[in-house]
Parts: structure tokens; sequence; C-alpha cells
């Protein structure tokens, strides 16, 4: 009996993230949601800009790419014209948490019923290690030598934190993939987001901390300890808002 | 008895599976790389696999298959 395989949302396509980078765990858990819900033929999603650009290759279903941080603008017009589809965008940190920021929030807070997997690994990885809004305090990137430090750089920006803020959001929760534990939770928070669209509950948003072992310079192992030590105390884990709690 | 089954071709020798299997029998190899350069992952004493699956749930690239 086969316990475990790549999941039928996902293509065949090999792909292109770096060597122990956890995109590729976040995307199975995606796939993993639409093949449980059994959503794969009415799926849509949203790519970004970022390393993940390419995601539009690697789910089996609906792709559309979208212009830098645009994803969940488009999301709100697709999701409008089609109710009966399940939309979702796949963003980092850089494209949903900086430049896309202002339709992160004005989404938000119309509710729109779409599900955003938000991945926040605290760097620009597609341009070669650049600090992002969400790096943290004193971490060191290709913009930050000396690390970031808040007189000039500020401070990090806490999405789910933010958005709970908002009225209209019906799920929020942080998870990361950096233990089998962790990724059991993530695979169950978004399993839930999709549920809850799926259901017209409204707006969710899941972040996922995620590693870039490249560029901050470390083994995937050791990246991996890091979101435990560093990350995890800046951005703790856990539901910010649920309204069927 | 479990089985194992490497799609070697995905493997990039991150070794994320080596650090996660409980039973300590993963390894990267060190007689052998895939087509794109990377050493990919062996297991040392498949008699000893429990099948839980840890190293296939790690793994970003969906390299390994589980069977029970």
């Amino acid at each position: 009996m086969v316990v475990f395989e790549k999941p039928k949302s996902l293509t065949d396509i090999p792909m292109h993230y770096c060597p122990g980078c956890t995109h590729g765990i976040i995307h199975r858990l995606v796939a993993e949601a639409i093949d449980t819900l059994g959503i794969e033929g009415k799926t849509i999603g949203i790519a970004p800009v970022g390393c993940s650009v390419m995601a539009y290759d690697y789910f089996a279903c609906d792709m559309i790419e979208a212009a830098h941080g645009r994803a969940p603008a488009i999301a709100t017009g697709v999701k409008r014209s089609l109710p009966e589809n399940i939309v979702f965008t796949y963003q980092g940190d850089g494209d949903l948490a900086s430049i896309g920021l202002c339709e992160t929030v004005s989404t938000a807070a119309r509710g729109e019923n779409i599900t955003i997997i938000f991945v926040n690994n605290a760097i620009y990885g597609m341009t070669g290690g650049q600090m992002a809004p969400t790096s943290l305090i004193g971490q060191v990137t290709q913009t930050s030598p000396y690390g970031r430090d808040p007189k000039t750089a500020g401070y990090p920006i806490q999405i789910c934190e933010l958005l709970a803020t908002l009225e209209a959001p019906a799920y929020l929760e942080r998870v990361t993939v950096n233990n089998v534990k962790n990724i059991r939770n993530a695979k169950k928070a978004i399993e839930k987001a999709f549920r809850y669209q799926l259901e017209g509950k409204g707006f969710s948003l899941i972040e996922v901390l995620s590693s870039c072992p490249t560029n901050w310079g470390m083994t995937p192992q050791k990246a991996l300890e890091w979101i435990d030590e560093k990350m995890i105390p800046q951005y703790p884990l856990g539901v910010f808002r649920d309204k069927e709690a | 008895m479990a089985k194992l089954t490497f799609k070697e071709e995905l493997c990039k020798g991150c070794g994320l599976c080596v650090t996660a299997c409980p039973k300590d029998i993963l390894a990267l190899s060190k007689t052998r790389l895939n087509s794109k350069g990377h050493a990919p992952v062996e297991q040392t004493d498949p008699e000893k696999c429990i099948g839980c699956a840890f190293c296939a749930m790690m793994c970003p690239d969906c390299v390994i298959t589980v069977e029970r």
C-alpha cells in the first residue's frame, strides 16, 4: 500500500528551487489540500513574482501569472467573475509584504473570499538576497551588510498581526515547515483555509515561515534550525483570526 | 516491510530527508551523481525502514515514494 507519493495536483516538471529550499514542501502541501478536498478541476491559482514565479508550471490547475505584488487584485477579479471556483494566490514576502502590501491589505479589508499562501523567508531570494520588509533586526543581507539597523531600515512587518487588526478576514494563521510536526500543522492550516473558501466564509491567509539556505548562507539543515532560533521569536506561530472558532 | 522508491533524477542532495530519518538509514551517495551533478540519497539499511514517511514529508522535491 502506498503511504506517501507525489500529490496529483503537482505536475511532473522538476522544480527549479535551490537544494533544501522549502518552497517545494509548501507547493506539495497546497497540492495535497487541493487533492484532499477534490477541487482540482475548479481551482485557479495566481503566481507571484519572486522565486516562486514559475509556480504556474508546478501546479496542475489553471494558473495566472500576476505583475509584481498584484496577485490579490487579480484573484479578486477572478473570484468575483467565477464565484464557484476556488482561487488562491501563492506569494513570497517581497511580493506580498513590500510591493504588494497595498493589494494585500485592501483585499483583506474587503474580505474577498480567496485564500493567500504567504511564504515568508525574510529575504529577497530571486534577486540575490537583498533585505526585505520582513528581514529580522540585525540580519545580514546583500543590502544590509552590517545587519538590519532599525534606525535606517525600520522594523520587520508582521503580516498576520497587521491583518488581524482588520474586521473582515475569516482566517489568519502562521505556520512553518521546518520539521515533520510543523509540516503536519501547516497542512491542516492550508486545508482549513481552502475549506473556509468553499464554505464562503471569506478571506483567509496562511503565512508559512520558509527557509532560504542559499541567501542566508547556511546548509539546508542549519537554515531549518535558524527558523526555530531566530524567526519564530520574531514571527510567533499560531492562529490570529478564526471566525469559526 | 516498508519499501522506499527514489526518483533519483529529481534529488538535489539537500539531505533534509537524511536528518529527518528516525532510524538513521539514509545517506547521500558517496559514489554516484545524477545527471544534474547532485549526490542522490540512498538507503543504507532497507531492512530497518519502518515506513514512517518522515523523509518523504521533508523532501522538497517529492523524490521519495513510501509503500508499506
